[in-house]
């Protein structure tokens, strides 16, 4: 049975049409791509929040994006059980929607972060099988509301549920740092509970292809198709 | 009526462009402004005729389903 996925579109998205390349390339199966304002989505087995400034981050980032039509849609969607990745602005989007904990805050220093940065796994799920212990993937960010903050009770629980997903880590770059925006315990991404729901900074779309300086990306697809 | 909604992140988060107008304040020789955090301000329009309870009951419900993010920020309606 061929994988199916979709992407969704907002006004102000601008990764949608990487993550649906990434999608095509690697899952070979059907990529709907979803307009915000569609009150249904298709059966899928993976919806992409995409990255981005949607609703220009009006308000704060991906707010208005979650309170958008298809939203609906998307919570029965992983409701179900069924996988739900947001990158970037798609991180921002699902902790604002509430299916993720935590907040996406400035980054520390003030700047925005577009560059590559290396991440590597903390706790086991299904979207990162495929990635072994203590690897060190190098996939870009390009944020600046990418600092994962959330109380300290709410940290505990993601530990004791083994939610976090990825952390910032030391690369091969002689300048890289340890914790590039300031994330509590260097924090890139974390799923829900049930582990269905991923939510992370960095861009694995923007790291899967041979013009790409790193095919990192690809294993979390990878991971989720395997 | 004009409402006028304030809404600051709390107290125990890192609020950073505060900390760079403090810097630039300072070296603009206001050196004993401190501790300068810097928050959002929403004005509105209710209609006159709702009383306090609907008017209160509305502006609680706007802010905690779209205006503020209790993860993060509090608000205080001023006036």
């Amino acid at each position: 049975m061929s994988f199916k996925s979709a992407v969704i579109t907002f006004p102000g998205s601008n990764c949608d049409r990487d993550a649906l390349c990434y999608l095509q390339d690697l899952t070979k199966g059907v990529v709907y791509n979803i307009w915000h304002e569609e009150a249904s989505l298709p059966q899928v087995d993976l919806v992409i929040l995409p990255g981005g400034f949607s609703f220009g981050d009006y308000l704060r980032s991906g707010a208005m994006a979650s309170k958008s039509k298809i939203i609906n849609d998307v919570i029965k969607h992983a409701n179900d059980d069924r996988y739900l990745l947001g990158i970037c602005n798609g991180f921002q989007i699902l902790t604002e929607i509430g299916l993720l904990e935590g907040a996406l805050i400035q980054n520390k220093n003030l700047k925005f972060l577009g560059k590559n940065c290396f991440i590597k796994k903390k706790f086991k799920n299904n979207f990162n099988l495929s990635i072994k212990e203590d690897q060190v993937l190098q996939i870009p960010v390009a944020h600046n509301e990418g600092n994962f903050y959330c109380d300290n009770e709410t940290l505990k629980s993601l530990k004791n549920n083994e939610q976090i997903a990825f952390e910032y880590c030391k690369g091969e770059f002689s300048n890289s740092e340890e914790n590039i925006n300031g994330s509590i315990e260097a924090i890139a991404g974390i799923t829900n509970k049930k582990k269905n729901i991923l939510g992370m900074m960095p861009h694995p779309e923007r790291a899967y292809s041979d013009f790409h300086p790193s095919q990192d990306g690809k294993l979390i697809i990878e991971s989720l198709i395997t | 009526m004009r409402i006028k909604i304030l809404i600051r992140l709390k107290s125990q988060i890192l609020e950073p462009q505060g900390k760079v107008i403090e810097q630039s304040l300072n070296n603009l020789g206001f050196n004993e402004f401190h501790n300068i955090r810097q928050g959002k301000l929403i004005e509105l329009d209710l209609p006159d005729n709702l009383s306090k309870e609907e008017k209160d009951q509305k502006i609680d419900s706007a802010c905690k389903k779209l205006l503020v993010n209790d993860i993060i920020e509090e608000y205080e309606v001023l006036g």
